[in-house]
């Protein structure tokens, strides 16, 4: 009359060996399509080498000629696009990866890099638009509302030129860019025609900023 | 390689749930020739049954309930009904008067001791071969005890457990149950095939008489005998099997309240019995039951704490971004909506939900297959299993914080 409570070591195994293949398989769309995103960053990443690399040489062609040849569309249009991609992924991948560490420092590379480019260009030509600056932290509270501020902005003046910098990072060229305009620890901090301002900037303050430094936001 | 932002537990978690579910579906395929035999219905000799109908302030649903037993297609001589009424306070002894002079209705009257006590007092009283039982919030099918009686053919057989289905899913809370329950018609089946079923429901479940001899009546087992005594029955290695196509029908709770207030009752049960029975688990004597099922159902509950966890504070960090989002930009950000795939998430946690989420609906509907011996789809069968682990983490946490404080919740 007792059960026979037959276990069937066969049976376990081949349900274990069905839930890995579907499990690895899973496991594997999901990777594909995360590789696909950084392979994507990868090619924006390489456009902008080529855009910085494009107008650095174009602008050492054209040293002695008039500034309204050297347009403003010669200046990488990506990094917004780039900068966007970064921190969706920054919120969905896992932050550790040393592939996408190694995404994040070229494209702080890159930036400095135009930025550079661009403020020779601006020196020389006084209708350039603005640069900014932003040097931000994954522990520094009112960062991610900076964030929004400067997406928001970004949105409005399609021309000003935004360039952030993550300061966790360990990259040595972001902390020397950093010691230039003396941002230690005093998180989000923008330096806006060479001036450095630091902690959170509402729409707002940024158009009384915009005023007091006579910026023409319509450039 | 990229995992995304989850962590081993999420994997190991995933990884159980699934195997449990590729385990089941292994086994209906495996047992799809069997099932179907099974269906024929076989009965060589009617065995003679006793259905009791314990009722406590049931005057509404009595009546309902005794009709339909008695319109069962089974030899009248051959069933009785004792219907105990545990010390109803309102009017369920002068309804059921009128079942007094019945041929098949004993009906009796006690002082209020709790259903297991009830049961127990008609069990006294009852001389056939197998004794089932019915509650008066329950309905059966006319073909329900055939189909039952058909699993006793085989001798080896102690208690045989029916497919419970909710009765008139009217509302939202219903229908949730509704598909809760043809879940359970699947995983039950698929239970008794492995020798892994671990409850035999209060709504017609049948046990041989010889079964109470044995091994002793019902136990108050925290309010949920009908769990206390399938383990009993598995401990002492009585086969229990089920009759997927018995069907059965129960009013689900209407309200959250109420249906809150029986699942914590279920899962308050569940979990002392499971500590009272804890030395099954692991044991390679109680077959599939000891060695998967019982520890896998607890890697379950995590799971769903797990989930309803990371859903909450998934939600909770969508809001404080936007109330961040508001709080910097104001009303000024306006949403564009750029068809880029690369803002589509794309992490395998995506598409783990996703494969467990089509899985469950798969399984929902070889429930219902089952059953009814017909294909059905709706819609409450989506959403269901995003929101049901979510609803029940809290009567589940609210189990856990009583077992962990020894407070016992009531029946009613």
């Amino acid at each position: 009359m007792k059960n026979e409570n037959k276990i069937s070591l066969a049976k376990y195994i081949y349900a274990f060996v069905v839930t890995l293949l579907i499990f690895s398989t899973t496991l594997f769309v999901g990777n594909y399509f995360n590789s696909k995103k950084i392979d994507e960053v990868k090619n924006i990443e390489s456009k902008i080498a080529i855009d910085i690399l494009a107008s650095e040489t174009q602008f050492n062609l054209l040293t002695e000629l008039a500034c309204d040849s050297i347009k403003e569309s010669s200046f990488s249009q990506e990094l917004g696009s780039l900068d966007e991609r970064l921190k969706y992924m920054e919120s969905h991948f896992d932050t550790n990866d040393e592939e996408f560490i190694n995404l994040k420092k070229y494209y702080s590379v890159l930036e400095i890099k135009d930025f550079l480019l661009f403020k020779k260009f601006s020196l020389r030509c006084p209708q350039a638009p603005t640069s900014i600056l932003y040097f931000y932290s994954n522990t520094c509270p009112s960062c991610e509302s900076q964030g929004f501020v400067l997406t928001q902005l970004r949105q409005t003046y399609p021309q000003l030129r935004v360039y952030s910098f993550d300061l966790d990072l360990d990259l040595p060229v972001i902390k020397t860019l950093a010691s230039i305009y003396k941002i230690e620890t005093d998180l989000p901090a923008l330096v806006i025609k060479e001036k450095t301002t630091t902690g959170f900037q509402s729409l707002e303050s940024f158009n009384d900023l915009f005023q007091k430094y006579k910026i023409d936001t319509k450039l | 390689m990229l995992l995304g932002q989850t962590n081993i537990i999420t994997y190991i978690l995933v990884f159980v749930s699934l195997y449990f579910e590729v385990f089941l579906l292994i086994t209906f395929f495996e047992k799809i020739k069997e099932t179907k035999e099974e269906e024929k219905h076989l009965i060589y000799r009617f065995k003679t049954a006793t259905i009791i109908v314990p009722v406590f302030n049931e005057e509404k649903t009595i009546f309902k309930t005794v009709d339909s037993l008695l319109n069962l297609n089974y030899p009248k001589d051959k069933y009785r009904i004792i219907i105990v009424d545990d010390g109803s306070q309102d009017q369920t002894w002068n309804t059921i008067q009128q079942f007094k002079n019945h041929p098949q209705i004993d009906i009796y009257h006690k002082e209020n001791g709790g259903k297991w006590t009830a049961l127990n007092f008609a069990i006294e009283k009852a001389t056939t071969e197998i004794i089932g039982c019915l509650d008066a919030d329950s309905f059966v099918d006319s073909e329900a005890l055939r189909r039952i009686v058909s699993y006793f053919e085989d001798t080896e057989t102690m208690a045989v457990t029916p497919a419970v289905k909710i009765y008139q899913p009217d509302n939202l809370l219903r229908q949730l149950q509704c598909n809760e329950y043809n879940l359970g018609v699947f995983n039950k089946k698929m239970f008794g095939h492995l020798g892994a079923i671990n409850i035999t429901p209060g709504p017609f479940s049948f046990f041989r008489r010889e079964v109470f001899e044995k091994i002793g009546p019902f136990r108050h087992a925290h309010n949920t005998e009908d769990m206390e005594i399938a383990m009993r029955l598995q401990k002492n290695g009585y086969k229990i099997v089920n009759a997927h196509q018995a069907l059965v029908y129960t009013v689900g709770p209407k309200k959250y309240r109420d249906l809150y207030k029986q699942r914590l009752r279920w899962v308050y049960g569940y979990f002392k019995n499971l500590i009272d029975y804890r030395q099954m688990i692991f044991k390679k004597k109680h077959g599939n039951l000891g060695l998967f099922f019982l520890p896998a159902s607890i890697l379950m509950l995590l799971a769903a704490f797990y989930y309803t966890v990371t859903v909450v504070l998934g939600f909770g960090e969508f809001i404080y971004e936007k109330i961040l989002l508001f709080r910097a930009v104001g009303w000024h950000w306006k949403p564009v909506w750029h068809f880029d795939w690369f803002y589509f998430n794309t992490d395998s946690v995506i598409f783990f939900s996703l494969l467990m989420l089509g899985l469950t609906i798969i399984v929902t509907i070889l429930g219902i297959k089952l059953s009814e011996n017909r294909f059905s789809f709706n819609w409450h069968m989506l959403y269901f299993p995003l929101i049901y682990p979510i609803m029940s983490i809290v009567w589940l946490s609210k189990a856990v914080y009583n077992v962990l404080t020894a407070r016992k919740p009531t029946w009613r």
